[in-house]
This record gives C-alpha cells, structure tokens and sequence, in this order.
C-alpha cells in the first residue's frame, strides 16, 4: 500500500470503561496513532448504527466501537447489545463492499490504558494494509436530514 | 370551464413498475375532480403526449407533476430536468423516486453484472453475447439509445424536488387526500405546506398502526413466511420470528401488510427521525435477538437471508450509503 496514506478512525468509546482508558492511556505516556478520534458515548449500547454509517460516507477508513467487558456494563447488559449490531451491521456492509474488517468491536475496561492503545495501534495497522475507503457518495439524508416537522399529516 | 384556464396537471415515469399509476387511478370517482381542476397535459401512461409537446412549454406552465420512479439512464435523467424546468411543483411521487424502491436494490450490482443477469443467464438465448450499444453506426446515420447510468438514483438526488409522497405505491386514500389539499389550495381554502415536506404519511411507525398484540421481544431464532406451520393472527409477527420492517417504516399506510399476515415490507420508506432505514432495522432487530455468546449471535443471524436486501428493499438508492461501493462508477 501506498506508505503516505493515514488512515482515519473514528473511535466510539463507552463514558464508563474505553473513554477512561484512553485517559489513562494518556496520563500514563502510553502512545497510540493519532489517526484515531475518539467520541464519548455514555455507553456502547448507545451507539446508533447510523453513526457508524455516518462515519464512512464522511470520510473514516474504519471505526472502531469500545466498551466494556461482557458482565461489566454500567447498564447491566447493553454492550451485548453493541456486540449483536456490529455483527448484524458487518453483514450489511458486506454488499457494500465495505470490507468486514473496517468495523471493529473491542472492551477494555478503565484500567486497561495499555491493552486499548495496542488495540489501536493494530487497528490503525489493519486499516493501512486495508487501504482508503474513499466512500464516494454524500446522499442527501446527510445534506437534508427528513425532519419529522416537515411530514405534514392529511386525516384519512 | 375552459382548458386555457384550468392549471395544468403532469404525470411520468421513469424506472418504476407503473403501480403508481394504478394507484392514482384507484382514487376512483376522486379522478373526475381531477379532470375537473386540471388540464392534464402529459401523463405517458394514460394519454399520448410526445416529448416535444413538454419541450415547446413555457418555464413552469404546469402546475403540478407527479414523478415517479428513480434515475436508471440517461433519458430519464433527460425528463427529470426537462419536468423541472416546467413545472411549478415537482412531487417525487411513490417510493421509486424518493429513495429507489426495488430497482434501486441493483445498486449492489455493477453495470457489468446487471448486464450479465439480464442477457447472458441459462435460460437466455444469446451465444453471441450481444449487449446494447448505447450508439450503433448503421447506413442510415447513429441509432442512439439512452445511456444506463452506473447507479440508480431517487429523483432529488438530481433534481430540485418541492414534495414527497413516499409508498409503493403510495395509498389511493393518501393521494385523494393530497389531491383534496391541493384543490383547497387552488381555490383560496388552504395554503401549500412547506417546501421539502412529506406528504400523505403518518408522523409514526408502522407499528403504531399494527394491530397485533405486542410483548416483550425475545428472539432465539428467525424465520421465513414460507418456512412457517402457523401464523398466530393476533400476536407480533417479529416475536413470531418473522423479520418485520415495521419498527423502522413510516407509519401511513394502516399497517395493511402485518393485518394480512405478511411482514412490513417497508415500503413507506424510514419513519421521522431516522436517517437511514438499515440502520434502524439492524439497531432494532439486534436488541431483540436474546443471545449473549458471540457464536450463538451468528447462528440466528444466519437466519437472516440476505439482511442487506431485506433491510434496504426500498430505501438502498436514497439510504445514507446509497449503493454498493464497486457499483458506483462516477455519477
């Protein structure tokens, strides 16, 4: 692949767990890519599949999902949640030609500084060999949200 | 009244199935008030009307046009900015010109493999394997035909679009109440609602109209109509196993489907609020699916047969990635 190219990730990281990782990655030295940017959820049950769609017609090369370990979330079982759709979306993308391998599901917990920065270290790797995604359509549900004001209702 | 006075009234189509002109004549009686407010001045379907008669207007002479069906080539392309260029208010009218429908669902095929299905299966008879050429010298001079874009396109994708009426097809009653508003509108009674707006849908889901009985959902395994014994008729068809649009599909239509027994298909397009239509059924079905272990995940979702094409029936060409990477070639 071509050596110049950095790689983008966008980063979803569960408030509870990944995000004080990072933190903590950060406080204790430990380096990561700074190809990664990293955006606070409360948790990773929270994570909308549309942000993660979003984040590939914008201009991301790969997007990584962070939470905590199964049997640890803050809301007692939502990161099981978060696992269920990032399989389910793997399959979307698929037909996509999104390549699997773009999507990334990983739990570290808060004091795990050290294990989340060698995951995005690998990760950033991966994506480099992966080479751009260049997603080369901005439909309009990004310029021209439908707004729920705008449906205009006629009684039947 | 005379024909000079009545503002005029423009159906076409591009790649659709011409259900949606059945549905606009399935507002029975309704379409002689029609008659009465317009002078209808192009509508392919019902009527001969050439090209060239719409290409001779003044800017904006018609008044309304109901487009349906998305961009599949050049010449629909051709029409999309020609009935622009005519009309007061351009509606993208039924769910092939807001967001592709089921012709948009080639977009996760490139041209070539389209081309492959269409004239060189089995059962095709074609051992030359001859294609259309877009442009043929013959004696006489170049045979052109219109160009096939790359991917499919919904209607605003290429054109400025004033109203949406979302559905396949969109629902008679819903027409004949927008039609009601716009004769309001034409003599005085109402004013026209904001530009951009949807018309003829409900501010909800499906399943707000559903009439079926719903509990807390708990999935272990999916399951195909075909594949089932017995259908319970008063309880959810996604607790039955079924996949279900409903959770994700504008509310509009009465929820006709899941009352017969088959599954929202989802063709009123994503409810307000949702950006993109995959992405709230792949957000709604994986929070029901009562599997912890990642193996156990994947067998039910094994299950799902081509959840892609499920997903996206309707919506992939006007969905937020809007087609399959390889297919898109430039437009």
């Amino acid at each position: 692949m071509d050596a110049q190219f950095e790689p983008l990730i966008i980063g979803f990281t569960c408030n509870w767990c990944s995000y004080r990782a990072a933190d903590m990655a950060g406080t204790s030295r430990v380096k990561y890519p700074a190809n990664i940017r990293l955006v606070r959820l409360m948790c990773s049950g929270g994570l909308d599949p549309t942000f993660v769609l979003k984040a590939f017609t914008c201009g991301a090369d790969g997007v990584l999902i962070t939470g905590c370990h199964p049997g640890e979330c803050h809301y007692i079982e939502q990161n099981y949640k978060a696992l269920r759709r990032v399989r389910l979306l793997t399959r979307i993308l698929q037909p996509m030609d999104i390549e699997p391998a773009r999507l990334m599901l990983v739990w570290a917990s808060a004091a795990e500084g050290v294990h989340l920065a060698k995951e995005i270290t690998q990760f950033v790797e991966e994506i480099r060999a992966l080479g751009p995604l260049n997603w080369p359509l901005r439909t309009r549900v990004i310029e021209k949200p439908k707004q729920a004001a705008q449906l205009v209702e006629i009684p039947a | 009244m005379t024909t000079q006075s009545r503002p005029k009234f423009a159906m076409y189509w591009a790649a659709s199935c011409g259900g949606c002109e059945i549905a606009v004549l399935n507002i029975h009686e309704k379409i002689l008030e029609v008659d009465k407010n317009f002078d209808v001045v192009f509508w392919p379907v019902a009527m001969d009307a050439k090209y060239k008669d719409v290409e001779k207007m003044q800017d904006g002479e018609i008044l309304l046009t109901l487009f349906n069906g998305g961009i599949r080539n050049q010449e629909n392309e051709h029409m999309a900015h020609l009935l622009r260029q005519k009309s007061k208010l351009l509606v993208a009218f039924g769910s092939c010109a807001n967001e592709g429908c089921i012709p948009g669902l080639a977009n996760f095929s490139t041209q070539a493999e389209i081309f492959d299905t269409v004239f060189s299966t089995p059962t095709t008879d074609n051992p030359e394997g001859i294609r259309p050429q877009f442009s043929y010298a013959v004696p006489e001079g170049d045979l052109k035909i219109p160009v096939f874009n790359p991917v499919l396109r919904p209607l605003d994708r290429v054109v400025d679009v004033d109203y949406h009426i979302p559905g396949c097809p969109p629902e008679s009653h819903q027409i004949a109440a927008v039609i009601d508003a716009v004769i309001a509108v034409l003599e005085g009674k109402a004013e026209l609602p904001p530009k951009g707006s949807y018309l003829g849908v409900g501010q909800s889901t499906v399943c707000d109209e559903c009439k079926r009985a719903r509990n807390v959902k708990l999935i272990k395994q999916f399951t195909r109509i075909q594949e089932m014994q017995q259908i319970d008729p008063a309880l959810c068809l996604l607790e039955q196993g079924l996949v279900c649009n409903g959770p994700a599909t504008a509310s509009g239509c009465g929820a006709l489907c899941p009352a017969a027994g088959a599954p929202c298909a989802g063709c009123y397009g994503a409810s307000p609020g949702v950006l993109d239509f995959g992405a709230r059924m792949v957000s709604s079905l994986a929070s029901v699916i009562d599997e912890r272990d990642p193996r156990k995940i994947d067998i039910v979702l094994d299950d799902l047969v081509d959840p892609a094409g499920s997903f996206y029936r309707f919506s992939l060409a006007g969905s937020m990635l809007g087609t399959g990477k390889a297919s898109w070639n430039g437009n």
